[in-house]
Order: C-alpha cells, then sequence, then structure tokens
C-alpha cells in the first residue's frame, strides 16, 4: 500500500517537473481547424478527455504537450470523418478509460454512477416512512392515544429505569 | 532564539490543550465547577502560546532566516514584505500551525462568550476542542515541524511558489481555514450534547451562529479561491472540480444543510439527532478536505506537501475524530427524543428536503472526488472524474433544490399550505417565463435548457423578493405600514431573503459565464487588432520589466468599442529566477458585470505572441452573489436573538428539566 503510494507520488514529481516548465498554452492558434463546425465538435470533446500527465485538467486546458498531441490526434480523426464515438473510443482503446473523464457505466463504476442516487432514494424513502409515521400518530392523536405496544413498554421501563439510579 | 520560544511556545500549548482536554470534562461528570472552570482559562492561555509561536514563525518570515528549513525552503530575501508574510501559510508545516491558531482562537472565543452557555456544557465543548488541539499540535510537533533549522543556514532561500505570490492567495488560504475549523465548534457542541446525553432548542441558538460564521468564511474563501483560480490560472474558468476545490465545497454543503436544519431545531425542536450527525459530518468533512489537501493523496495546483508519513498521521487523526464522533454518536442519539411534530407539508417539511438534496448533492461531490482513489488503492485500475461526471451529477441533483428554494421561506411551520404558497410565487413563476420567452426569442437557436437556466436563477431571485413583499404585505398596505413591517422583520428574515437572492445571483452568473462566454485565440504581430464582441483590441507591442523578485513581459493593448476608446489592457508573463518559473498574469477589464479576459502565451522569435481573448457576459455576477451571500449571512448572525443567546423561556425550561 505505502510503496504505491510512493509510486505513485513519484510518478507525479516527475510528470509535474516534466510539464511544470513547458509554460506554453492550452489551444494554440495552428491547431484549429478552419472548418468551424468541426473546430466545435472538436472544442467539446476535448473537455470530456483527460491530460493524462496533468492533475485533473481536460485536454482542452492543459499546456502539457502530451495534451497537444492529443488535440492534434482528435482533429485528425474528426478531419478523416470519424463521429464522436467514434474518437472516444479510438482514445479509449489507445490509452485506457483513463482518458475518459466521464467514466464509463459499469461493474466497476456502479457505486461511482448510483451511490448520489442511492443517497437520494434512501433518504426519500426515509422520509417517506416518517411522514406515514406523522399520519398515524396524527389519527391516533384525533382517536386518543394508543396503547403502548409491549416493545414501547419495555423500552419505557427501562427508561425509567435508568433514571431511576 | 526566537525560532525555538516559537517551538517551546507550542510544546506548552501541547500541554495546555491536554489539561483542557481532561479536567473540564471530568468536572462535567462529577458536576465539579471548579474542574469545569479550568476550560475557561486553559483556552484562553492555549490561544495566546500559539499566537506567539505564529508570531514568532512570521517573524522568522519578515528577518529572512534562513536557518530555519521553513524560511529557507518558502521564501528569499528579494520577496516583498507582504509575501514574506503571506507565505508563512503558503506552506504545509506554516498552514497547518494558521489551522491550530485558528483552533484557538475560536476555542477562546467560547471561553470568553460563553458566559451564558450551562457551565457543563461549556465544560464539555472547550474539552473537546481541545482534544482536536491535541491532535494537531501533535501532528505539528511530530511530522510537520516549522521550526526545525538547519545545520549550515545558505545564504539564500528557495523563493515560494510564484503562483502563490499573489494577494489573491494572500488571504484565501486563512479565510478558508477560518470556515474549516470554525465548523469545529459544532463538532465540539454535537459531541458535548451526545456527552451528556441531553440537548434542547438552547442548543441549536448556540450552535447556529457559530456554524453561521464558519459558513460565511467558507462561502467568501471558496469565492475567493475561484477567482483567483479564474484570474491566474488563464484559461478562463473559474471552477474546476479539482479535488482540492471539492474539499472545500462539501464541507459548504454539509454546512448549509447544518446552518438549515439547526433552524428547525431552534424554532420547533424537531430534528434533534439528525442536527447532531450533520454536525459531526460537516467537521468530518473539514477534516477530510484537510487530509487530501494536506496529505500530498492528491497532487495538483494547490496541493505541495507530499509525505506519506504525515498522510498517515492525518488519516490517524480522521479515524480517531470521525470514528468516534460517530461511534458515540450511535450509543447516545437513541437517547435524545425527538420533540416538535410537524406535516410533510410545512416550512419544516421544505427543510428537511433542503437536507435531503444538499447531503444528496454532497455525496455525488464525495463520491466523485474519493472513488478514483478507493478504486486506485484497492484493485489499481485508473479511472478520471472530471467535470463531465459532476455536471451529469451534481447539476441534476442541485436543481430540485433550486425549484424549492423560494417555497421554503413562504410555507407555515408545522402544516403549511403548498397551493396557497405556489399562487404567491406565480409572480416570480411569471418574471422566470417572460425571461425564458425573451431569451429563447433573441437565441433563436441554441441550447435549449440555456433559457430554462436563467429563468430558473431569475425565479429564484423573485421568490426571495417575493419572501419580502409578503412579510411586509407591500401592494396590499399603506407604503407606511409596509416600510414599519419592514423595520420590524427579524434580521434573520432579511438575512434568509438576501442569502437566497444572492444564490439566485450566483446562479445567473454561472450560466451566463457558462453558455454565452465567447473565445479568440490568436497570434499577433505588433500593430495587429483582434476583435471579440463589439470590441476591438489593438496590439501596440511589448515591453520589459525588472519586477522586485521578477521580471516582467507585458503586452500592451488598446481596446476600443464602436472605435471609442474603452481602456487598456497589459497581460504579462512573470519569470521568477529563484525558481526559474514563470507565471501568467491575465488582464482584466470590466463592463459591467462582464469582463474582458485576455491571457498571454509565450512570444514567438518573430515578435508575435499568441492570444487567448474571451468576452465573459455576467461572470462577475458569480462572485457577487457569493458576497451577497455572505452579507445575508451577516445580518442573519446580527439578529437580536442570536447576539442575546439563549431566551428566557428556554433557560426557565433547562433549569426545569429534573437533575441527574
Amino acid at each position: 500500500m505505502s510503496s504505491r503510494i510512493s509510486r505513485w507520488l513519484g510518478l507525479v514529481v516527475v510528470v509535474l517537473a516534466l510539464a511544470a516548465p513547458l509554460h506554453a498554452f492550452a489551444v494554440q492558434p495552428d491547431e484549429i481547424l478552419t472548418d468551424a463546425a468541426l473546430e466545435t465538435r472538436a472544442r467539446s470533446l476535448s473537455r470530456e478527455l483527460r491530460c493524462m500527465v496533468c492533475q485533473n485538467q481536460t485536454i482542452d486546458d492543459s499546456d502539457a504537450p502530451l495534451a497537444r498531441d492529443l488535440r492534434i490526434l482528435v482533429r485528425e480523426r474528426l478531419r478523416a470523418g470519424d463521429s464522436d464515438q467514434q474518437v472516444i473510443d479510438f482514445l479509449v482503446a489507445r490509452y485506457g478509460e483513463f482518458v475518459l473523464l466521464k467514466p464509463r457505466f459499469s461493474l466497476h463504476t456502479a457505486l461511482l454512477w448510483l451511490g448520489p442516487a442511492a443517497v437520494l432514494l434512501i433518504g426519500a424513502l426515509g422520509l417517506s416512512l416518517a411522514a406515514y409515521r406523522y399520519r398515524l400518530r396524527a389519527r391516533s392523536a384525533v382517536s386518543g392515544p394508543a396503547a403502548l405496544s409491549p416493545a414501547e413498554q419495555a423500552r419505557l421501563s427501562e427508561i425509567l429505569g435508568q433514571d431511576g439510579h | 532564539m526566537i525560532a525555538e520560544l516559537g517551538h517551546y511556545a507550542l510544546v506548552l500549548a501541547l500541554g495546555l490543550a491536554l489539561v483542557q482536554a481532561c479536567v473540564p470534562i471530568i468536572g462535567a461528570r462529577r458536576n465539579d465547577p471548579v474542574l469545569m472552570a479550568v476550560a475557561v482559562p486553559t483556552a484562553i492561555a492555549q490561544l495566546c502560546f500559539v499566537a506567539f509561536a505564529f508570531a514568532a514563525l512570521i517573524a522568522c518570515y519578515v528577518r529572512s532566516d534562513f536557518s530555519v528549513l521553513n524560511v529557507f525552503e518558502n521564501s528569499h530575501s528579494a520577496k516583498p514584505l507582504i509575501y514574506k508574510i503571506t507565505g508563512v501559510w503558503g506552506n504545509h508545516e506554516g498552514s497547518m500551525l494558521l489551522w491550530v491558531l485558528i483552533l484557538s482562537v475560536y476555542g477562546a472565543l467560547v471561553a470568553l462568550f460563553g458566559n451564558n452557555l450551562p457551565a457543563r456544557l461549556r465544560a464539555n465543548v472547550l474539552g473537546v476542542q481541545a482534544l482536536i488541539a491535541v491532535a494537531f499540535d501533535l501532528f505539528i510537533l511530530m511530522t510537520s515541524n516549522p521550526f526545525l533549522r538547519i545545520a549550515q543556514p545558505p545564504l539564500e532561500g528557495r523563493d515560494l511558489n510564484p503562483i502563490l505570490q499573489d494577494p489573491g492567495l494572500a488571504i484565501h488560504p486563512p479565510l478558508l481555514y477560518l470556515g474549516y475549523v470554525g465548523l469545529s465548534i459544532s463538532f465540539s457542541f454535537a459531541m458535548a450534547a451526545l456527552i451528556d446525553g441531553r440537548i434542547d432548542a438552547a442548543w441549536a441558538r448556540w450552535v447556529r451562529p457559530w456554524t453561521l460564521l464558519a459558513w460565511m468564511f467558507l462561502t467568501l474563501g471558496i469565492a475567493m479561491g475561484s477567482y483567483w483560480a479564474y484570474y491566474t490560472l488563464g484559461w478562463g474558468g473559474w471552477w474546476f472540480w479539482d479535488p482540492v476545490e471539492n474539499a472545500s465545497f462539501m464541507p459548504w454543503l454539509a454546512a448549509t444543510a447544518l446552518l438549515h436544519s439547526a433552524l428547525v431545531m431552534e424554532k420547533r425542536d424537531a430534528l434533534k439527532v439528525w442536527t447532531i450527525l450533520l454536525a459531526i459530518l460537516a467537521f468530518s468533512l473539514s477534516l477530510i478536505g484537510t487530509f487530501l489537501v494536506r496529505s500530498g493523496v492528491l497532487t495538483s495546483v494547490h496541493a505541495f506537501a507530499t509525505d506519506p508519513m504525515r498522510g498517515v498521521f492525518i488519516l490517524a487523526i480522521l479515524v480517531l475524530f470521525i470514528g468516534g464522533g460517530l461511534a458515540l454518536f450511535a450509543l447516545r442519539a437513541p437517547l435524545l427524543k425527538q420533540g416538535g411534530l410537524f406535516a410533510p407539508v410545512s416550512r419544516e417539511g421544505a427543510l428537511v428536503l433542503n437536507n435531503l438534496f444538499l447531503v444528496s448533492a454532497c455525496a455525488a461531490v464525495f463520491v466523485g472526488t474519493l472513488y478514483p482513489l478507493a478504486l486506485e488503492a484497492i484493485t489499481g485500475e485508473k479511472i478520471s472524474v472530471g467535470a463531465p461526471f459532476f455536471n451529469a451529477t451534481f447539476v441534476p441533483l442541485f436543481v430540485p433544490l433550486l425549484i424549492a428554494v423560494p417555497f421554503g421561506p413562504l410555507l407555515a411551520w408545522k402544516r403549511g399550505d403548498l397551493l396557497g404558497v405556489a399562487q404567491r410565487l406565480v409572480g416570480a413563476a411569471g418574471v422566470a417565463a417572460i425571461a425564458i420567452a425573451v431569451i429563447f426569442a433573441m437565441e433563436g437557436g441554441g441550447p435549449i435548457l440555456v433559457p430554462f437556466a436563467i429563468g430558473l436563477a431569475l425565479y429564484v431571485m423573485a421568490g426571495a423578493v417575493t419572501e419580502i413583499v409578503e412579510r411586509t404585505g407591500l401592494m396590499k398596505v399603506p407604503f407606511s405600514t409596509a416600510v414599519r413591517r419592514a423595520r420590524g422583520m427579524p434580521r434573520s428574515a432579511w438575512g434568509a431573503a438576501i442569502a437566497h437572492f444572492g444564490l439566485g445571483i450566483s446562479l445567473l452568473g454561472i450560466i451566463g459565464e457558462t453558455q454565452w462566454s465567447v473565445e479568440r485565440i490568436a497570434e499577433l504581430k505588433p500593430g495587429q487588432s483582434i476583435s471579440i464582441r463589439r470590441y476591438d483590441l489593438h496590439f501596440d507591442g511589448t515591453t520589459t520589466r525588472q519586477g522586485p523578485n521578477y521580471r516582467e513581459l507585458a503586452a500592451h493593448f488598446t481596446v476600443r468599442r464602436h472605435g471609442e476608446l474603452v481602456g487598456v489592457m497589459e497581460p504579462a508573463k512573470h519569470s521568477f529566477p529563484s525558481r526559474g518559473t514563470s507565471t501568467t498574469e491575465t488582464a482584466l477589464l470590466t463592463r459591467g458585470f462582464a469582463q474582458l479576459y485576455l491571457s498571454l502565451g509565450d512570444p514567438n522569435p518573430d515578435g508575435s505572441v499568441a492570444v487567448r481573448l474571451y468576452y465573459k457576459p455576467l461572470v462577475l455576477l458569480i462572485w457577487l452573489g457569493a458576497v451577497v451571500m455572505v452579507i445575508g449571512g451577516g445580518l442573519s448572525l446580527s439578529d437580536r436573538r442570536l447576539r442575546v443567546g439563549a431566551p428566557k423561556p428556554a433557560r426557565a425550561r433547562a433549569a426545569l428539566a429534573p437533575a441527574e
């Protein structure tokens, strides 16, 4: 575990050292396609793709040479007539899923994609349960208090017992 | 000598914190007023010693004492004085000392202004607060000591990372830490309530101002950091869903939820258990934020600590406080009995809905930030989670919340009338509908969602205005009566409306900037022009200058609109010989709420230079909205009720509670 971390950190340090002095520019003028429609597609694709040697940067934002290579590659594929999906598939085949800033839904990303929805769902279930209980209580308040259930009775004596000492 | 004194003061502060962490809590258990009273002087003395240690470190920086390792690594004799001072918290060790300083400031504030707290509550709060201080003092002394000396002192320091030599970064970390650490007070109050096994509405009244204060600092800190990234990084973005940003955003979301649930608890004595849990979660997220940034588990623009040993120590702190907090919660929360009942459709119900969506949105950020790390640690598989993921998960969770925002304050407590509120919001919805129609007509094509998003922002703003109009009876009663009612309205009601209005303003800025921003990228030679929207920028040429500790290459642009001179822009590149790095200095020209944004690439040998030019409409609203939110928070904080602390009836009730 710790050797993995240090290896990873080592990589990061090397990468940063490589990337830092090359303070070029994100998208450079010579990369831009003359076909405006293709260029727009290229830009929006670039925002979905990660510069793999950077920290959480898209290839659209990054100054790194690798990002430039990828930007040019995306534009080459688009000019060759690829659809957006084909470009992405091509890059994933070449560089792995790491290149996607929005991971594909699969078994190993299920928790990632479903986690927030699960929190919402569990919360909503809990709330509807609370609302149901409220309605029950409101009804029993009209018809006078219901007798304690055995479990409630036990809990009550437990609390009273606690207060006793 | 100063460094050693600072080091020694920190050790003494640790000793005091140890005393404060044990004696008052024991005193509270035994009901011994003498032992409980120990907490107050120790908290104040602790602040004095930590402040001394911090001042000592500042003195080392100001005097450029390079025999101190930390100063050598992060300072330079030629650095301007202001950055010598701010460099203290521009690095890991110094920023941790700042963390502890702020922690002790909050502790001392509770000690000084907590006279109206029940003695046992105060003793327990200060005890828990000191426990946090012990952990962080130990962390600094054992793994991150800023006072270490070098045997052979070098003549010159290595300088602070140039990207941090910026006024924005001088105040961003202290603001953020004031927010992070402020949540420790809510946590300590929650722990104290659990230790005591007792909690009432008055508790919420004491906790809310502290949470509000922390939330205000957090809001300002995040906005500040976002603006800094916007003008420093040079590619026009202002939020990157970077893990370091998420680290501050998660506590903000949790603190926002906590503010709202504490309101329910204060007014209606309900949601006690949930509020306690949120207080624990909010501070846990602050700790996780500190861990993410400080352990080097992510290395990004902001994070500079890369020492696994520290990571393990912070991990231990996390396990101790989050695990301990949740364990105590599991043990004691069942003892806290639920209070007031409310119908699902009511102000309480709306606030619960607010909490549900805020917590789910927070979960989206949490999972997106930590899942890649966890997956890599467990399976070795590497995935990336970036802006496209967060846009796809966070946004759908936040939109229902925004639709619900204007409903909340208009609903009655206990049992509300949804239809009646909807009728009162017809005006706000009308404003939104008109805006949607106008934008749709103006834009013609374009993404269909844009008019609706703008409509949503305007609806949130109009909803906040509706609340004020409804409460004052404006339009229905004579104007003078409305003014009198407006004066009589509690400041917290004004604060809530203004904060919600600010939320709408930020939203408007965010949508306007993301959807209508225009970009030009070009290579220009002196004498050439570039135009964007109705502006023409003429490139006059470049000059080089010598700054205090850098060389500057500045490009001059004259900006004209329809041939009329509106200003000059001078984007620049600063190169710092001490570190061999350079920074991009963006030029900004503000026109109303819009900005022209110009940044410079490297100059070519033939004298031409690559430029990146943006026209960003409404962009300033993003941060202006945050400022308005903070003003709302401040108004609420100045409410008499919170200033006075617990009101008489609650105190009387507390006194009547059976003695254990």
